[in-house]
């Protein structure tokens, strides 16, 4: 699998990425002007500098960092580049920050065909427009050959917090619901469909998306939102392990209530994988105040028509999370032991 | 999703359920032979539905708890050997063998990859012909035709870089031996359903007739376990001892006749040794002699293995249905699927890690609390 050419490679004599390119010469710089500023968009040339100077808006401030080695490089719905800034964003999301600026590092591995990271690097700059954030400063390492695995980037990101709410495991309370922004299971498997020997029949892409906008359009109605976590490695069943232990709460959910896609839970029956297990990558848990829950779905729904209301908090002080089985019957719904899938953000 | 949605129906469930209380007039001891049976069991709450009366015991048919420990012990010899690409079903890289696990080796620079069919580990090695390809075959009647095939045309295609570490068991003289024990607490048997897609159902019936002991041959899905419930109490409590087909759209009496006649060119049946049940006569599949340039055992020449279970572990007793897991004194303890003491807290199909999965670790238990969603 490999980019569509959306516009020609500008450099042209180097066809793959020399040691040389990250030795801080010349071709290093060849490598900035010609790759990284034109689809990053070109710095003000007094802030190009070791640093990044930026003003900041007032209010609290999010910051998070995030590293990605996800194999193959471009799998279906999206690829590194492109999930390394919704990644990050996300993250700023979840704690109903608004996205405003990221930093971009790779590690490239010597030997990387130019094409590739020219691909790679005009995802990223147009995920970046889409999120409406900015990517002001960065850096550039070249491993030798056989020391990385192609590239690998890391994000951080930083953003404005503009509410007066605390968005964390701490604030969800008794009684609130539990919802779901959309259907889960689909980043890992699209992985899984492309891994080498498990190619499948069919195509399911990569839920790879951003989530800021639709978190901020939660915050702009006035839903008392309590807690927010992406559900990426680990899926949701992690998510709501983690929020059960840090709010010292029940949670329960009804099996039946979460939605899967068709073709993504017959992959995971065949792989033997529990889909709510399995990664996403544009998609988030949300505890809110049981009163505004329906404005939230329909919120939610404008964007992905299969967000779902899962389920409640109850009471308890013992942190657990319990599912309705398929059959009406309850058990206990734990974090996946190890990694199921390895390699996939 | 069709085919599956139509067998986890709760309103045919309960209902199943329910005549399985109206037929049950006193105690019964059921073992479910399969581990995928026990962890769709303990997944979707099935015995949760029963009446009191009735006890599921687990079977020993998890191929991970039961493969012995000098084999995962030969398997980590072969995987750290340099040279090697070692490949395995995803669930025995966990197991932990006298010192180390293979998820080790691999950390400690040995090349162990994840497999989803023998095949695969065969194209492995066509690939890569200055390396030595291993697979590790482990696995009842069910697995074991794609081993023979990768045996099969290793052997056609010269593929002389391939081999495989073969451990395969067999189903019924497991449920024998446990029927012959002394302590056998079993009164009625549901037989694997895709062993029986192999191997067909005729073999079992001089097994219920000798011990007078109903086996029904029963699926995977929570209809299709209550299904067999039911038919193997209404054979109790009639005082039947007969072999039944609840599994019909997967199984016919005869089997699949193919996969039989692969398995006898390439195998031949031989006395194993089981995890926690010990030595069982005619209970394994060896690679026949025409095939063994591609048994790993002689190609590497792995010495004797002397080994011995964590005596913390009781997993022998589990996995005779003699005790449950949760009564372990290590269980969720010193014991839990992180830090495994032995393979039934390992494997998905393992009846530990499926209690300490779904099972309440809590007091008070995970019943319904009312109405999640209003309205």
């Amino acid at each position: 699998m490999s980019f569509a050419a959306a516009c020609p490679i500008p450099i042209r004599q180097y066809p793959r990425v020399l040691l040389a390119h990250g030795g801080g010469g010349k071709l290093m710089h060849e490598l900035l002007e010609k790759i990284f500023f034109p689809a990053f968009g070109e710095a003000p040339a007094e802030v190009r500098h070791d640093a990044a100077v930026l003003a900041f808006p007032a209010g609290r401030l999010a910051f998070t960092t995030d590293s990605y080695v996800v194999r193959p490089i471009v799998f279906p719905g999206g690829d590194i580049g492109s999930m390394a800034v919704h990644g990050t964003v996300n993250d700023l999301a979840m704690s109903g920050a608004r996205p405003l600026w990221l930093s971009a590092a790779f590690i490239l591995e010597e030997g990387l065909p130019m094409e590739t990271l020219w691909g790679v690097v005009c995802s990223m700059g147009g995920a970046a427009e889409r999120c409406g954030v900015r990517i002001v400063t960065g850096d550039t390492k070249v491993v030798d050959k056989g020391k990385g695995d192609g590239l690998f980037i890391n994000t951080a990101g930083i953003g404005v917090i503009e509410h007066s709410l605390c968005i964390a495991p701490g604030s969800v309370r008794t009684g609130d619901a539990v919802l779901v922004s959309g259907d889960l299971g689909r980043h890992g498997m699209a992985i899984m469909s492309v891994r080498e020997g498990l190619e499948f029949q069919g195509r399911i892409e990569s839920d790879s998306a951003p989530v800021s906008s639709l978190v901020q359009k939660l915050l702009a109605a006035g839903v008392e939102i309590h807690c927010l976590r992406d559900l990426t490695r680990g899926g949701l069943a992690s998510a709501l392990n983690e929020i059960a232990e840090g709010a010292k709460r029940r949670i329960r959910i009804d099996e039946k209530a979460v939605p899967v896609r068709e073709d993504v839970h017959a992959a995971c029956e065949l792989l033997g994988l529990d889909p709510l297990q399995v990664a996403c990558e544009g998609r988030f848990v949300a505890f809110v105040a049981a009163k505004d829950a329906d404005l939230a779905l329909s919120l939610m729904r404008r964007e992905e028509s299969s967000a779902e209301w899962i389920g409640a908090v109850e009471e308890g002080d013992l942190p657990l999370v319990v599912l309705k089985s398929a059959i009406g019957a309850s058990r206990i719904l734990d974090m996946a032991s190890g990694e199921q899938l390895p390699r996939i953000c | 999703m069709k085919y599956l949605d139509e067998y986890r129906d709760g309103a045919k469930a309960r209902a199943y359920a329910r005549q399985i209380g109206r037929a049950t007039t006193r105690p019964w001891a059921i073992m479910e032979v399969c581990g995928g049976q026990t962890h769709a069991i303990v997944k979707f709450g099935i015995d949760e539905l029963l009446p009191q009366f009735i006890t599921l015991i687990h079977g020993p048919g998890c191929p991970v708890c039961v493969t012995p420990l000098e084999y995962i012990d030969k398997a980590i010899e072969i995987a750290a050997r340099p040279g090697t690409i070692f490949c395995s079903f995803g669930d025995m890289l966990r197991v932990p063998g006298s010192a180390t696990d293979l998820l080790a080796v691999k950390a400690g620079g040995g090349d162990v990859r994840m497999v989803y069919s023998p095949l695969d580990a065969v194209k492995l090695a066509t690939q890569n012909p200055s390396w030595e390809v291993v697979f590790f075959a482990v696995g009842f009647e069910t697995t074991a035709p794609a081993t023979a095939m990768a045996a099969y045309q290793a052997a056609e295609r010269g593929v002389k870089n391939f081999s495989m570490l073969v451990t395969h068991v067999l189903a019924p003289p497991a449920m024998e031996a446990l029927l012959a024990s002394p302590e056998c607490r079993v009164q009625g048997f549901l037989a694997a359903g895709h062993v029986c897609a192999v191997m067909g159902c005729a073999e079992y019936e001089p097994m219920a007739a000798k011990y007078r002991v109903p086996i029904v041959v029963t699926g995977f899905e929570p209809l299709d376990i209550l299904q067999g419930v039911l038919m193997c109490v209404r054979q109790l409590e009639e005082g039947r001892a007969e072999v039944e087909n609840q599994y019909a759209r997967a199984v016919r009496r005869g089997g699949n006749q193919h996969a039989q006649e692969l398995i006898r060119r390439v195998f031949e049946v031989v006395p194993r040794k089981w995890r926690g049940l010990g030595e069982i006569p005619a209970s394994g599949l060896r690679l026949r002699s025409h095939y063994e340039a591609w048994d790993a055992e002689k190609k590497f020449g792995l010495a004797g293995h002397d080994t011995a279970e964590n005596p913390e572990c009781r997993s022998g007793l589990v996995l005779q249905g003699r005790i449950k897991p949760a009564e372990c004194p290590a269980f969720g303890t010193r014991c839990s699927p992180e830090h495994p003491l032995g393979a039934p807290m390992v494997s998905s199909e393992g009846a530990c890690a499926a209690y300490y999965r779904y099972r309440s670790r809590a007091p008070g238990g995970v019943a319904d609390g009312g109405n999640m969603r209003k309205g």
